[in-house]
């Protein structure tokens, strides 16, 4: 199964939430979605955005400056 | 079965948008939220930067009151369209560089849009009437309406015994009797409302929600079009005027001077792109150089690196100097002092 790769590193919330957001408009239910970020709050943003939506946030990996968010298209 | 009409409420995060999509919600209409992004917004960008702040729980308003009514939230980017409305405002300024009725009107107009090529039948706002001075008057709620397009089907739930019926209420998907008529600028009527909502840890913003209301960031932006003989800006631009000590030591360039960790390592992502600096014979900030600059530009700079840096009170200090592409060198300097730095520099 193919991992869309949406690259949010550099920007400052609520931009990787609209990325996120744009990249999953275009998908199916059940599909996989990679956030890539540096922005520390989009680990309560992006969930949130995911739960008015009805999408699931599959993992949340935080190295020291970069976080990597998990999501399968609901 | 009498049809569920639909709207599509503006969801600042603020209390009033929350209260007036909970309002309509009441009555059974289906709602879903829609929040604009212009860049100037405020919503915790200083916090998300600032090292300081990085472990001080944050989140997005406007997400939070979607959560908290259950609906779902587009959030827009607007960040490009928007530069008509902060460039050449129709109505005016407000006390700084905030637009506050071309950007009602831009984002109602945003809104309609939005609710034709959905299928949705209105729009919901959290205005009130007498609230703000510049946007929330009652001789400015007609001129949102006509001027976005959307006419009567815009709807002030919170004000709206105060206004002629809506399309909404002639239609009979709103009860206007269900509706409010607050006015003015007291906010005890919502905080009542929202009390009797339920609804409790709401955002209530001291400075209000934009940077264009700051005073500091308006006298920088417009530094910033007065240097460039032009109006106008990317985002870059803005994000970098929310970052770090920004000081005009000469009238052809600036420095922005991270102030600890956090906006250091933002700046670093701009090092492709200007001119920096950061000492390295002490602890210090990193410094971008906006602006074309000689030779001796760049030892008033690098004094002033040194001057920000733990080596302040040192003799001298080395600054590693970095110009755009190659040519990576050395400056040994004498820290500027305090005294031979004019309060005007600062912006």
């Amino acid at each position: 199964m193919s991992v869309t790769v949406v690259d949010a590193r550099n920007l400052l919330c609520p931009l990787p939430v609209i990325r996120t957001q744009d990249s999953i408009e275009k998908l199916q239910p059940g599909d996989a979605v990679q956030v890539l970020c540096t922005d520390p709050g989009v680990v309560h943003d992006i969930p949130a955005w995911c739960r008015v939506h009805g999408h699931e946030v599959r993992a949340i990996k935080e190295r020291e400056y970069e976080i990597i968010i998990e999501i399968c298209v609901g | 079965m009498p049809k569920q009409a639909k709207a599509v409420a503006l969801i600042s995060g603020g209390l009033d948008s929350l209260l007036a999509a909970r309002v309509v919600m009441e009555q059974g209409v289906h709602v879903e939220g829609i929040n604009f992004f212009t860049g100037f917004c405020v919503e915790g960008h200083t916090h998300a930067i600032r090292k300081k702040d990085r472990k001080r729980p944050k989140r997005n308003n406007a997400l939070w009151s979607a959560e908290q009514l259950g609906i779902k939230l587009h959030i827009v980017d607007i960040i490009d369209e928007y530069k008509d409305v902060v460039i050449n405002p129709k109505h005016g300024y407000g006390s700084n560089l905030n637009p506050c009725l071309d950007c009602k009107i831009f984002m109602v107009n945003k809104a309609r849009e939005w609710i034709d090529a959905n299928g949705f039948d209105f729009i919901i706002t959290g205005e009130v009437i007498g609230q703000r001075p510049m946007s929330q008057r009652k001789d400015t709620m007609p001129v949102i309406a006509r001027d976005s397009g959307a006419g009567d089907r815009l709807v002030r739930p919170l004000c709206a015994k105060n206004l002629p019926a809506s399309l909404p209420e002639t239609e009979g998907w709103l009860d206007r009797d269900r509706l409010y008529a607050f006015n003015g600028r007291s906010r005890k009527p919502q905080m009542a409302l929202a009390k009797q909502f339920g609804f409790e840890d709401y955002a209530q913003p001291a400075g209000g929600c934009c940077f264009l209301t700051d005073k500091q960031y308006a006298v920088k932006l417009t530094d910033l079009w007065s240097t460039r003989g032009k109006r106008e800006y990317d985002l870059d631009d803005i994000m970098l005027l929310k970052v770090g000590r920004h000081l005009r030591p000469r009238p052809n360039f600036k420095i922005i001077v991270g102030r600890e960790e956090g906006e250091n390592r933002f700046l670093e992502g701009y090092r492709k792109r200007f001119v920096h600096m950061i000492p390295t014979s002490h602890t210090g900030p990193l410094v971008l150089l906006d602006g074309e600059v000689s030779a001796d530009d760049i030892e008033l700079a690098a004094r002033l690196t040194a001057r920000f840096s733990q080596g302040r009170d040192a003799d001298r200090v080395t600054i590693e100097v970095n110009p755009k592409g190659s040519g990576t060198h050395s400056l040994d300097v004498v820290p500027l002092p305090t005294d031979e730095i004019p309060a005007g520099w600062y912006l």
